[in-house]
């Protein structure tokens, strides 16, 4: 019945394409949350009246994370072939577009970041400190479990756009999904193609929102 | 226990044209062991700052600042961490951590000061105990009601054994009957482990109900400070009369003398206090039998100090201004403080 439905489509290059989409996806994500937490807190620890507070550090590593949100994502793609060529060793296949995916979203994330860490009650950092805790102390025991909720929804948020960077880095020899909508079903018009990749690239953003909720709420306990 | 002298801090402003604050303006202050030290003022008066200097959340501009041995004005890093082990602090909003059960928020301290997990749990059960919150362990702070998180707070301030607790505001977010219990909590730990207590508030009440001195703030200055009962009895600064009223004189007060002066021109009313032992003493019926004077009791108030209790009797006195004179003499001969209402101010 599905031969019916998609006559043009070829189950094999799908099934490739899916893979390529949530390996770019899973792999830029981890980076993403890693690097977007520690661009975050060290947002959050320089700015004024924080435990690190260096206004040096705090234009600096803001200027650096506005810039890289600001460029949009199809030309931070070309801007970093070069960088990429050093870093893969090749601007072709899912693995060459790791590099920008991760640039272009750890710094959206890292304002998400650091959104979630002003949020936490001064109150409580305070009582930390009056115990005599040590900033790392605070950092991994105070400022990220009770952030917690508002990270995951971060990332939930910078994962289903990573999804649709995935589809963009097709564009420059990426593969994935987006790369198959857009050379089989597009360039040579067959519509079905497009349909089923549309369909799947969906499929994996409701995933990705309801697991998301599903942790957000079971995190919150205030 | 904790000595303070020449202590000031000055809150510089970012633009010129507004003049630096001085929050706290040379304050000196000796607090003994086992005491229960009560700081009371307005909003604004400094108090919040002064505490935080005695755990080192604030540094002075200038003076020192002296806690169970340790200069704390001056030393940082890992010193002063290890010293605020044992100056331990209790909030106004509690400040749990929401992520973690009572359990696991009461353990805290204990995890920075690097306590092994099986003395860990020996130590919180304790506390839960000591506090009593039994069976909620495994709560989280939103599941509980106000006075069970400021117990949660205690049981946390005291896990590292601290030799002194600072109150900031500890039951101004709570009901009046819920800040009595934690009040009676805080007193018992005060008498059980001889825990130094210094409180910050600005309800007189709690004054009254558990410290032995207080010192009256205003404007970061110390205007005037004594044990508890002192004070009461002889408040020099206006605050302090401001604040005595607060407990000593129900709220109406004010309206019934004045009605009673409009109503009565002839005769005096007078303000009788009394404090400790002579607030027993069957002061009016000596005042009848002695005197031609007909005496009416207007309203009157005994208060529970930590050391004594202390009491204020509005009398109107009618009768010859000879015979209310001698009345008053006669008074003042039975250690009871007089003071003649001319008006309602």
């Amino acid at each position: 019945m599905l031969n019916n439905w998609f006559p043009n489509v070829i189950w094999e290059n799908i099934w490739l394409a899916t893979k390529e989409t949530l390996y770019m996806s899973g792999i830029a994500l981890l980076a993403t949350f890693i690097l977007g937490i520690v661009l975050g807190l060290l947002l959050f620890l320089t700015s004024k009246g924080q435990m690190w507070e260096s206004k040096f550090i705090n234009v600096i590593v803001s200027a650096v994370v506005n810039i890289f949100r600001s460029i949009p994502f199809i030309i931070l793609l070309i801007l970093l072939i070069p960088f990429t060529i050093i870093v893969v060793g090749s601007m072709l296949g899912a693995k060459a577009a790791l590099p920008a995916l991760i640039i272009g979203a750890a710094p959206f994330y890292a304002r998400m970041v650091e959104i979630g860490l002003r949020e936490v009650d001064k109150g409580v950092i305070e009582a930390a400190r009056s115990m005599g805790a040590k900033t790392s102390t605070i950092i991994f025991k105070v400022l990220l479990p009770e952030s917690m909720p508002a990270l995951v929804s971060g990332i939930t948020v910078t994962a289903i756009a990573l999804i649709g960077y995935t589809a963009m880095a097709g564009a420059i020899g990426a593969g994935g999904l987006g790369d198959l909508a857009y050379k089989e079903g597009f360039q040579r018009s067959k519509n079905d193609v497009t349909m089923l990749a549309t369909i799947l690239i969906l499929l994996i953003v409701f995933v990705i929102q309801f697991i998301g909720d599903f942790i957000t709420s079971k995190l919150d306990k205030r | 226990m904790i000595t303070l002298s020449k202590v000031s801090k000055v809150f510089g402003t970012r633009s010129l044209k507004s003049q630096p604050i001085k929050a706290v303006d040379e304050v000196n202050l000796t607090i003994d062991k086992g005491e229960i030290f009560g700081i009371i003022g307005y909003s604004g008066a400094g108090k919040s700052t002064l505490i935080r200097m005695l755990n080192g959340l604030e540094t002075p501009s200038t003076g020192s600042v002296v806690v169970a041995g340790n200069t704390i004005s001056s030393i940082k890093g890992r010193n002063l961490r290890k010293a605020r082990q044992e100056i331990s602090m209790i909030f106004q909003h509690f400040n749990l951590l929401w992520s973690r059960t009572v359990h696991d928020n009461i353990a805290f301290p204990l995890e920075i000061a690097g306590v092994k997990k099986s003395e860990r749990q020996k130590r919180v059960n304790e506390l839960i105990k000591l506090v009593g919150l039994e069976g909620r362990e495994n709560a989280y702070p939103s599941q509980l009601s106000g006075g069970q998180k400021q117990r949660v707070g205690i049981a946390r301030a005291l896990a590292n054994n601290p030799k002194v607790l600072l109150c900031d505001e500890a039951t101004s977010a709570l009901d009046p009957q819920t800040t009595d219990s934690i009040l009676e909590l805080l007193v018992d730990i005060n008498k059980r482990l001889g825990l130094t207590i210094v409180l910050i508030t600005h309800e007189m009440h709690v004054i009254r109900k558990i410290c032995h001195r207080v010192a009256v703030m205003e404007g970061g200055r110390m205007v005037e400070q004594g044990p508890v009962l002192d004070v009461f009895k002889n408040p020099t600064a206006q605050i302090t009369k401001r604040f005595v009223q607060q407990v000593t004189e129900p709220e109406e007060t004010k309206d019934t003398v004045a009605h009673l002066l409009e109503n009565y021109p002839q005769g005096k009313v007078v303000q009788l206090t009394f404090v400790g032992e002579n607030t027993e003493s069957p002061l009016i019926t000596k005042l009848i039998r002695n005197f031609q004077l007909d005496v009416n009791i207007v309203q009157g108030k005994i208060s529970q100090t930590q050391n004594g209790s202390y009491g204020t009797l509005f009398i109107h006195m009618d009768g010859t201004d000879e015979e209310i004179a001698h009345a008053i003499t006669f008074i003042k001969e039975q250690q009871v403080g007089v003071e003649v209402i001319s008006d309602a101010e």
